[in-house]
């Protein structure tokens, strides 16, 4: 019998404070799709890093069609046949495709660059899999989907025998996604191998030969995708039985609240990002914004809280024209916040938790008198809130950079929940946390909902919009294509819309 | 204000302006290496004033400008190698890692130059290169004399602009260098060693620079003043901003100060009843506006921060 493509035994790796990967057993045939499952820090990034090269394990053996690799670099572990696809892309955006894909490859013309015959061999390896991309292309003026096609080409071209995909259908729409594993199954069908990481159980399950599930950086079981359920994997996944919907009554819809008309924005290269977008969200619903990643989500989101300036257009919040207000005055009317990136906007990281939970209360009697902070008052606030939002922390005055991601979530939630908002302006809210901190973000927003506050809930992750949301507008290049009520929604119907190709008429 | 119109009119001026952006252009040149890989040349006045030192006393004790030219590369090329091992090994903060450096030059060569010669008033001169006129090209009517009749290093300064091009654009190597300075990581896992292309591009900026500061002491002057270089370092970084980290742009923002400085001296020259402070002020405030207009926009996406491979310590 061949040996497996890639081996690796007792693979070990420490962080300081976890243990990502703990003394880790796999084998991937050849021709093998093997889908590597698990949730956010299980380990499944940091594991196919030490076979790429990047991190160097503390223990364990890769093996490569039956041979130990001792790998330092990146560049040796291309040179033997392993190309991978990173989570957040690896692409030079100044540069042209074809110099992405040639970038670090003798020329035959070596020392020269040659572009030209780069361009042709790209533009037939893109031919052969259905990879369509323009080599000539600066990558900054390519599509979230066409820069991934990019990154596999450059595995393709540097001719990988192992192709490792990091969760490469976040940011594709469902048809964009079904295009993808086609293209991995016809390298599959070549006898290339293919690992396929993701934490979506359908697609695991529709694409994969074989499923290793990872939890806590430990290899719970591999099964193969034929003969395992969802209920399975995720029990597997979480180590307990998961529920797959939310619970929530009925949505009673009172008056507007945010109304939007013909919003139009540039984003951060001066190119237009919102088109004239209009919409409404009513109290006591949650209007869920579905799209693929960078098609104006966030230029809408920091226009709704005053962190972008419109070029055009008007917001209005409970029939008060808000536009070119700034985010104080925009906090003061009642409008909460959940960033996207906690780390970047939401939280200042090195500043304690008491003092992340008063920021933009912090001018105001009681934390303030006089100009001069009331330290009492804040530390008994944030330590109710504490209690209230169940933020596990030894006390409210270390940083909040100690909590772990879930309870750093609960902060900004304490925070930015406790005001009695009007609206809450929700941006992927769960991003990178766990099955349980999840349930409690999810949990506080339809109560939010229920006690009558409107909620804009964006997300790239349609499980969630559709678990969460009354109704579902479908946002593409800026615009809004089309808007679906949210129970019985059809994934298709969404899809296509995500891709732009079909617009409905709205209904409200 | 026709005097001055004059003065801009005439081949003599042109010609100096030549000379004036030469030093400038050998040392952005330079810089444009540095800076494509990512990291800030602010470090080329250091590099420079060590490369005016190293020429003049080169040239004096071996009575060849062209040891000193030697000497002068050498020098800005060592002063370079500890930038890089402070910026690209240490991963020092680039600003404060590049005025520390700048600080030592200024200390450093003029107690060399005191070392070796004393505090004296005497002038102490070194032989200097001397013009070369073309043939058949230098005796052509108004370009002969403009541009034909000048020193070595300024037709090399000249002569390097298309080589810089073609090194940046057109090779593989340039390639790999503007990679590391846009994405360093998607760079190495390409298989680019990031921060072997750092230390390179730092080190030809050294070497540059120094040429650049020997045209100051073994040049159009023979001997050596502390703080010679007077900020033309500074003027280099800023014309590789000005000239959006392209060749061209560059050397052409580079003949923009170049002029603005031959115009000064001709000026005084003219004996107006204007503060010659002043006129001496004239090309950095040049500079000062150039800066001011353009935005960071055009940079290398990466220029100015570190890069730590990830995962940390490796075998
Ligand atoms: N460079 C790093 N330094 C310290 N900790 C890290 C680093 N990379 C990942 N980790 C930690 O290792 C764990 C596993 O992370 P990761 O491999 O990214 O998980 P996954 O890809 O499954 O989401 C997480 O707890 C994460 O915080
Ligand atoms: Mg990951």
């Amino acid at each position: 019998m061949a040996p497996p493509m890639l081996e690796l035994r007792g693979i070990t790796k420490q962080f300081p404070g976890v243990l990502a990967n703990d003394n880790i057993n796999l084998a991937v045939e050849p021709g093998e799709i093997h889908a590597l499952l698990g949730e956010n820090g299980s380990g499944k990034t940091t594991l196919m890093n030490i076979v790429y090269g990047l991190y160097h394990a503390d223990a364990g053996e890769v093996r490569f069609e039956g041979r130990p690799l001792r790998m330092t670099s990146p560049g040796e572990a291309i040179a033997t046949g392993i190309g991978m696809v990173h989570q957040h892309f690896m692409l030079v955006q100044a540069f042209s495709v074809t110099e992405n894909v040639i970038l670090g490859m003798r020329c035959r013309r070596e020392p020269l660059l040659d572009r030209d015959g780069g361009a042709t061999e790209v533009q037939a390896l893109s031919a052969k899999y259905g990879l369509k991309v323009d080599p000539r292309a600066r990558v900054w003026q390519l599509s979230v989907g066409e820069q991934q096609r990019v990154e596999i080409l450059k595995a393709l071209y540097r001719r990988a025998r192992l192709l490792i995909l990091d969760e490469p259908t976040s940011v594709l729409t469902p048809q964009e996604t079904e295009e993808l594993f086609e293209i991995l199954r016809a390298l599959a069908s070549e006898g290339r191998s293919v690992i396929f990481i993701s934490h979506k159980l359908h697609e695991v399950l529709s694409v994969a030969d074989r499923i290793t599930v990872l939890r806590r950086g430990r290899v719970i079981d591999t099964v193969r995708a034929a003969t395992s359920s969802k209920e399975g994997l995720a029990r597997m996944m979480v180590g307990r039985e998961v529920v797959f919907r939310v619970n929530k009554p009925p949505a009673r819809p009172g008056p507007v609240v945010l109304e939007v008309k013909n919003l139009q924005a540039l984003n951060q290269k001066g190119l237009p990002a919102l088109k004239g977008l209009s919409l409404e969200v009513r109290a006591g619903e949650i209007l869920g914004i579905a799209g693929v990643d960078g098609n104006g989500q966030k230029e809408l989101t920091e226009c709704l809280i005053g962190v972008t300036r419109p070029v055009r257009g008007e917001v209005r919040v409970a029939g008060e024209n808000i536009t070119g207000l700034s985010p104080r005055q925009i906090c003061r009317r009642g409008v909460a916040v959940i960033p996207e990136d906690r780390h970047r906007q939401g939280l200042v990281l090195p500043m304690q938790v008491a003092e992340n939970i008063m920021f933009g209360n912090f001018y105001r009697p009681p934390f303030s008198r006089r100009g001069f902070l009331q330290l009492g008052v804040i530390h008994d606030v944030a330590r109710r809130l504490a209690a209230e939002y169940d933020i596990r922390t030894p006390s409210t005055d270390i940083p909040v950079a100690n909590l772990s991601g879930g309870n750093q979530q609960k902060v900004i939630l304490a925070r930015e929940l406790s005001g009695q908002p009007r609206l809450i302006v929700a941006m992927l809210p769960t991003r990178g946390l766990d099955v349980g901190a999840t349930e409690f973000v999810h949990r506080r927003i339809i109560d939010a909902r229920n006690s009558g506050v409107a909620v804009l809930l964006v997300s790239t992750e349609l499980e969630e919009i559709l678990s969460l949301s009354d109704r579902i507008a479908v946002i593409y290049e800026g615009e809004i294509m089309g808007l679906v009520p949210g129970d019985g929604a059809d994934v298709h119907e969404l899809g296509l819309m995500m891709a732009g190709s079909k617009r409905l008429a709205a209904v409200s | 204000m026709t005097e001055i119109l004059g003065v801009l009119l005439s081949a003599n001026f042109a010609f100096a302006s030549i000379r004036m952006a030469s030093p400038l252009l050998l040392a952005a040149m330079g810089g444009l290496f540095s800076e494509r890989a990512g990291v800030l040349s602010l470090g080329l006045e250091g590099m420079m004033l060590s490369g005016t030192l190293a020429a003049f006393l080169g040239s004096y004790y071996s009575g060849s400008p062209w040891v000193g030219l030697l000497a002068a590369a050498a020098a800005g090329g060592v002063v370079a190698l500890v930038y890089a091992a402070a910026c690209v090994t240490f991963r020092a903060n680039q600003v404060v890692a590049a005025v520390g450096l700048n600080i030592l030059a200024v200390g450093a060569t003029g107690l060399a130059f005191r070392g070796a010669f004393g505090v004296t008033h005497h002038l102490h001169r070194a032989p200097a290169f001397q013009p070369i006129n073309v043939p058949v090209l230098s005796d052509l009517p108004v370009v002969g004399p403009i541009l034909f009749r000048h020193l070595f290093p300024v037709y090399l300064a000249f002569l390097l602009v298309p080589v810089v091009i073609f090194v940046l654009y057109r090779t593989t190597w340039g390639l790999k260098l503007r990679s590391a300075g846009e994405n360093p990581l998607a760079a190495e896992t390409l298989g680019v060693k990031v921060e072997r292309m750092r230390y390179t591009g730092i080190i030809i900026s050294g070497l540059l620079a120094g040429m650049g500061g020997s045209l100051l002491s073994t040049g159009f002057i023979s001997t050596f003043m502390e703080e010679m270089t007077a900020g033309r370092g500074w003027i280099a970084f800023s014309a590789i901003i000005f000239g959006k980290w392209t060749p061209i742009g560059t050397f052409l923002a580079t003949m923009l100060f170049g002029a603005a400085d031959a115009l000064q001296l001709r000026v005084q020259a003219l004996g107006l009843a204007i503060p010659y402070q002043l006129l001496l002020l004239f090309p950095y405030l040049l500079t000062l506006c150039a800066l001011v207009l353009v935005g960071r926009t055009q940079a290398p996406a990466a220029l100015g921060t570190p890069y730590e491979r990830m995962g940390g310590s490796r075998k």
